[in-house]
């Protein structure tokens, strides 16, 4: 793997692993900071970091959320671009910090720290134009792009494009991709029903695809998509974006 | 109910803002520069897709080619507004073939009649809109609304002269704001309905057909 | 409570195929079309930019363009009404209506007489209310509530209609042919628009410079009811108005796009005023109720008034896949969908409808097309905050779902996840231990109706990180 020179190139970024990531698929955060670091990137991850604070915040519980999203701004405070592995904790970040904390003493610094904040496969094409050789077996994936990543972080073709650099890799469409899996956080335990529902119809969509894989760059979608795959013994495994790259340009390690 | 109103009132006065209102511009609805030719012919594109027909009598006086198509079509009557212009030059010169029924009364004293037995009726129009393919029509005492409504046939005489590219610039360049008639009316179609199951069928509750008729000059 | 409400009645749709299958197909078709209609992505960002301004410069005016609008319809020959509640607005409509003896209605489609119950509060007086509008007439034959604000028989398809008109209309022979059931309901509701004495309409856009009102319609039956009978009253939301006329162009093309896909409608209808004298048709007086129901204790809210920017055109509700799934029926209020999320709870209450905004993922789908930028996901993070939160609020019945359990977990979690040792020590005990926690625990339940369980990693990211070397400052 190379990259292109790029003269705005920062040296050091800050990894955001995110809770979900820290608990459930940790080896996806290991293969964000990793890509990071093949580019070159002194990558820093503070070990004080915990979450963005989005659950409370969807919950309606305000001072909580900002208390937590104050917690983590505190712990990036220099001027470093921020890494997220999620699209869906990225936009809480950018999106929702600013307003979570509009007319406070903490204004400025929350929308200084908002403003540094990107999604993975943003950084990587956007930023560092990363370029991969494939390494790995052919096999044929379909992509879900998650709901915040493309309607808060304007995330369009990066992460699909990453997955075409694979050559042996058959990027399938999704049917009708652009639509909620159903997760939403506490919406999948709420409405469980509704949420039953959608992600039914998902999985019905991949398997239809015909793809081992389902890639995504969220692991509330992953998570969310991953366990009604495996109820239903459905042949299409889940995996996070970074995770599927690094192993397919770098190996399982 | 003035009480109603004081309480509603003073509540919005009570919560309303002094910020600055958000600038409008309308440059997206503006003229688009498009040609006459550009203009007639998205109109009829965009109408003739919802089902309006077209007579195109250009270059030619209109009445004769009316009277063929009626008869052609078999319509056994058009109802006309005597005092506008169109209405003047049908009863002074209308060849016969199809008979001629004078809107000169109130709708009250032919309800009965016009709901049941009207066949087609006709009115002029204040111009077209190329957009989204409408006609403009103002009804007045001369022009009733009633007329472009109830008879199953709409035909509407349109001066291709007076094509406006959108919605926008029409009622700007006709001053609409300056003086409303009681009922002004854009009409892109005949009739239409989708209610079920999304299927398109015309002719629901108002006229079944629309005639427009092209002419150079009235 | 509404959210049992919602969440039965959502159960209830979901295992109703052939009520799956009319709004899968529907919503899929409604998407594609108004994709198709804002294809050029530049003018689509400047024409909802233009009409999110319009409405925004209403609201800011509000009661100065109701006034504006009051005087220039007075002066223009039309009696205005304000009605501050829904029984307000039908006293007004029953006055009206007794004044002219007046016993049949015909009705075009308008959401705010939904909203009122306009026609049970008339039919209990012995008035006859005859829904003109094809959708709403077949679900008036059927006693229902629309499904939709723009198409309310959508959860029909056409054998379901075909059934209901051969029982329901006399002489009626079963057919499924579209346009013959259309012609069947011309042929009764012909009838009676000769016969009715009053017409009842709703209203898209006042317009306060020339107190005009502005309705769309594609069949024709709006401008019947307000073109035949003698007397016509409309009733809108008193947020419909706008102050200048060139603001409608904007707002009826975001609107007739973004509902059906259609550039126009077929019958744009800009009411004046009654009858002139010399005029030989058009109704000899014109009403206008203009109704509150809670719409000013929105207002009042800098942030949650942007809901009173809706110019109802549904564009919401036929990209959601909670409503795409559930239709309309399953929402409490008669409006469906994300804007029914935050409209209803605030026009019912939180006591009423505070589960409702929960009933979303936040996909923010709605939000991506709505015309009007209306921040809904937004909105429906602060509801779900307004129908928590310890005290009463702006919002009615604010505070009404506090519960102290849920409010202590919060607490709880905002410790562990703010103090970095709680935070480690909660991982480290869910990835050994969580194995351990029941299955029939509530939440875990739930996720695993359709789904395993969710497998926590042996260990966390931060040990990973740690295990790597990776730097920590």
């Amino acid at each position: 793997m190379d990259h292109s020179p790029n003269p705005s190139h920062p040296e050091k970024v800050y990894f955001f692993g995110t809770c979900v990531v820290d608990l459930f698929f940790p080896a996806a955060g290991l293969a964000g900071i990793k890509l990071l670091q093949a580019a070159g990137l002194e990558v820093i991850f503070p070990q004080g970091q915990s979450c963005c604070g989005q659950p409370a915040y969807n919950s309606g519980f305000l001072d909580e959320a900002r208390a937590v999203a104050w917690s983590q701004i505190k712990l990036f405070s220099k001027d470093y671009p921020v890494i997220l592995p999620s699209g869906s904790c990225a936009g809480m970040m950018k999106k929702h910090y600013p307003s979570l904390f509009r007319g406070r003493p903490e204004q400025a610094e929350a929308e200084d720290f908002a403003a540094r904040v990107y999604e993975l496969t943003q950084f990587l094409v956007d930023v560092l134009d990363m370029k991969f050789d494939d390494l790995g077996e052919p096999t044929k994936v379909t992509w879900h792009p998650s709901c915040h990543s493309m309607r808060e972080m304007g995330v369009g073709d990066q992460p699909k494009s990453l997955l075409r650099q694979l050559s042996k890799v058959e990027l399938v469409e999704l049917p009708r991709e652009r639509e909620c899996c159903g997760f939403g956080g506490t919406f999948s335990v709420r409405q469980p029903e509704v949420s039953a529902a959608m992600v039914t119809d998902k999985i019905d969509a991949i398997a239809e695809t015909g793809a081992e894989m389902v890639v995504s760059g969220d692991c509330g979608c992953l998570l969310n998509i991953g366990g009604a795959l495996e109820k239903a013994e459905s042949r299409a495994h889940p995996k996070h974006i970074a995770e599927f790259l690094w192993e397919r340009t770098h190996g399982r390690r | 109910m003035t009480d109603a109103r004081t309480a509603i009132l003073g509540r919005l006065r009570a919560a309303a803002g002094k910020d600055v209102p958000p600038a409008e511009d309308f440059t997206v609805v503006s003229p688009r520069g498009w040609t006459a030719e550009h203009r007639l012919e998205r109109l009829r594109r965009m109408m003739e897709a919802v089902h309006t027909e077209f007579l195109d009598c250009r270059g030619q006086d209109w009445l004769g080619p009316l009277r063929d198509w009626l008869i052609q079509e078999g319509v056994p009557g058009l109802i006309y507004a005597p005092a506008t212009a169109i209405g003047r030059r049908l009863a002074a010169e209308w060849s016969g073939g199809v008979p001629l029924i004078s809107y000169d009364k109130a709708m009250a004293e032919w309800k009965e009649e016009l709901f049941a037995q009207s066949a087609a009726g006709i009115t002029g129009t204040r111009g077209g809109i190329a957009e989204t393919g409408s006609l403009i029509l103002w009804t007045d005492a001369d022009q009733p609304r009633s007329l472009s409504l109830v008879p199953p046939l709409h035909i509407a005489l349109l001066d291709v002269n007076s094509l406006y590219d959108t919605f926008w610039q029409a009622m700007r360049e006709q001053k609409w704001a300056a003086g409303m008639p009681t009922n002004l009316l854009l009409i892109s179609g005949p009739s239409k309905t989708a209610d079920i199951e999304q299927t398109l069928a015309y002719g629901v509750h108002g006229p079944k057909r629309l005639l427009v008729i092209l002419v150079d000059q009235c | 409570m509404a959210a049992a409400e919602f969440r039965d009645a959502a159960t209830r749709a979901l295992a109703d195929p052939q009520l799956r299958a009319n709004f899968r197909r529907a919503m899929d078709g409604l998407m594609t079309k108004r994709a198709a209609m804002f294809a050029d992505r530049d003018e689509w960002t400047a024409l909802r930019s233009l009409g999110a301004a319009v409405r925004a410069r209403s609201l800011l005016q509000l009661p100065e363009l109701l006034e504006r609008l009051e005087a220039k319809l007075t002066e223009n020959g039309v009696h205005v009404h304000w009605a501050e509640t829904v029984d307000q607005g039908n006293a007004i409509f029953k006055q009206i209506l007794s004044r002219h003896d007046a016993t049949r209605l015909v009705k075009g489609k308008s959401m705010v007489s939904e909203e009122i119950g306009l026609n049970h509060a008339l039919e209990a007086d012995g008035i006859e209310v005859i829904e003109a509008d094809l959708g709403e007439y077949i679900i008036q034959l059927d006693h229902e509530k629309p499904s939709h604000i723009i198409m309310p028989a959508i959860h029909k398809n056409k054998q379901q209609i075909a059934r209901l008109f051969s029982q329901k209309i006399k002489d009626a022979a079963y057919t499924e042919d579209v346009d013959r059931l259309t012609g069947l309901a011309r042929q009764v509701l012909r009838r009676k628009f000769a016969e009715a004495d009053a017409g009842v309409s709703g209203v898209n856009v006042a317009v306060a410079e020339t107190g005009t009102l502005v309705l769309v319609e594609n069949e024709g039956n709006g401008r019947m009811c307000t073109t035949i009978p003698k007397l016509h009253i409309a009733v809108m939301g008193l947020e419909k108005v706008v102050e200048r006329l060139e603001e409608v162009p904007p707002v009826l093309s975001l609107l007739t796009r973004s509902a059906t896909a259609q550039p126009i409608t077929t019958y744009v209808n800009m009411i004046t005023g009654p009858r002139r004298p010399g005029e030989k048709d058009g109704p000899e007086e014109v009403h206008l109720v203009i109704l509150d129901n809670g719409r000013s204790r929105v207002f009042a809210d800098p942030q949650l008034r942007n809901t009173l920017r809706c110019i109802r055109c549904g564009a919401c509700m036929n990209h959601c896949p909670v409503y795409t799934r559930v239709g309309g029926h399953a929402y409490p209020g008669v409006y469906p969908g994300p804007i029914g999320k935050i409209l209803t709870p605030q026009i019912l209450g939180m006591d009423v409808a505070g589960d409702l905004p929960h009933a979303s993922s936040l996909c923010n789908a709605c939000v991506e097309v709505c015309p009007v930028e209306i921040p809904i996901a937004s909105l429906l993070v602060r509801l779900r905050g307004e129908a928590i939160r310890p005290e009463p609020g702006a919002v009615k019945g604010a505070g009404s779902h506090a519960d102290p359990t849920e409010a202590w977990t919060w607490r709880g979690w905002a410790l562990a996840y703010r103090v970095p040792a709680l935070y480690r020590l909660t991982t480290f005990l869910l990835t050994r231990f969580g194995w351990a926690l029941p299955g029939r625990m509530p939440l875990l339940k739930e996720w695993t109706s359709v789904r395993s369980r969710p497998r926590f990693a042996s260990q966390t990211l931060h040990e990973l990180a740690r295990r790597e070397k990776v730097s920590n400052q």
